[in-house]
């Protein structure tokens, strides 16, 4: 299959880039769409993706303890300042996209993508 | 593997009920003192998963309480300590799926009543004991021998 990365994701996604644009090229394996913590705390696998509607704080947390590389806010959500604050803390970009959740992992599905396996 | 230290390192947190500020600070830190002993990264990572969702547990539900780990050669032993409520049905509350977190933290993406089997899951030994009406004790012993 082919790499898949950050930046790849944000063209698809039509995103916009509010904190890292430095480390868009990590790979990405697999996407995880939630917007329960714990999901993401108990089914995601590191170098993930997270799309979310979440914006606080705590979503950075999560991925950082996840090992999640990069996290899309789904509807054009902007993410609090101090999310942004601590995402720049950690070098987690995140990306704001126009598309809804549903439309937003389908087209990444369709770019080779898919949900993290079953552990 | 195990880790060369002479003597286990200590430390502690206190955890506010309701204050979220400083949510997730245990586990970052704990995080970087493990990744400073050289320890593997699927280790490391099982330990923060499982202070996070602690030191979560305790903001949702208590009025306060205290996180402590104690780090040997051999492992990690975290012990969370809060001053209640306490729960009901333990075992009840172990089931995946079970909640009675409140509804503003739901409104946050907390209360999927995948905490506590979360900590189970990434721990080595776990331990819950707890009195209604009076508090909660979680003991979880992480092993540094990689042999899951």
């Amino acid at each position: 299959m082919k790499q898949v990365t950050i930046r790849n994701i944000a063209e698809i996604l039509e995103a916009a880039i509010v904190s890292n644009p430095d480390n868009l090229d990590v790979e990405i394996k697999w996407v995880c769409s939630t917007d329960l913590i714990s999901n993401v705390l108990y089914y995601c696998l590191p170098n993930s993706l997270l799309i979310t509607g979440l914006i606080h704080p705590q979503v950075v947390r999560a991925a950082e303890v996840a090992g999640i590389e990069g996290i899309v806010f789904v509807q054009n959500n902007k993410p609090d300042t101090d999310t942004i604050e601590l995402a720049k803390k950690q070098s987690i970009p995140l990306l704001i996209t126009p598309f809804c959740m549903f439309t937003a992992s389908g087209k990444l599905f369709q770019a080779g993508l898919t949900g993290c396996p079953k552990k | 593997m195990a880790i060369k230290i002479n003597q286990t390192i200590e430390g502690s947190f206190q955890l506010i009920g309701g204050n979220f500020e400083n949510a997730g600070e245990a586990s970052s830190q704990l995080k970087l003192k493990l990744t400073e002993l050289g320890l593997d990264a699927d280790i490391i990572r099982r330990v923060a998963i499982a202070t996070f969702e602690a030191e979560i547990n305790v903001i949702i539900y208590a009025a306060a309480g205290w996180l402590r780990y104690y780090i040997t050669s051999q492992n990690l032993k975290i012990i969370v300590e809060d001053m209640g409520p306490g729960i009901e049905d333990i075992e009840l509350a172990m089931r995946e799926g079970y909640s009675t977190a409140p509804e503003w933290a739901r409104e946050m993406g907390w209360g999927a009543g995948m905490g506590l089997p979360n900590m189970k899951k990434n721990s080595d030994e776990f331990k819950i004991d707890s009195v209604a009406g009076e508090g909660t004790t979680i003991e979880m012993i992480i092993n540094f021998d990689n042999s899951r």
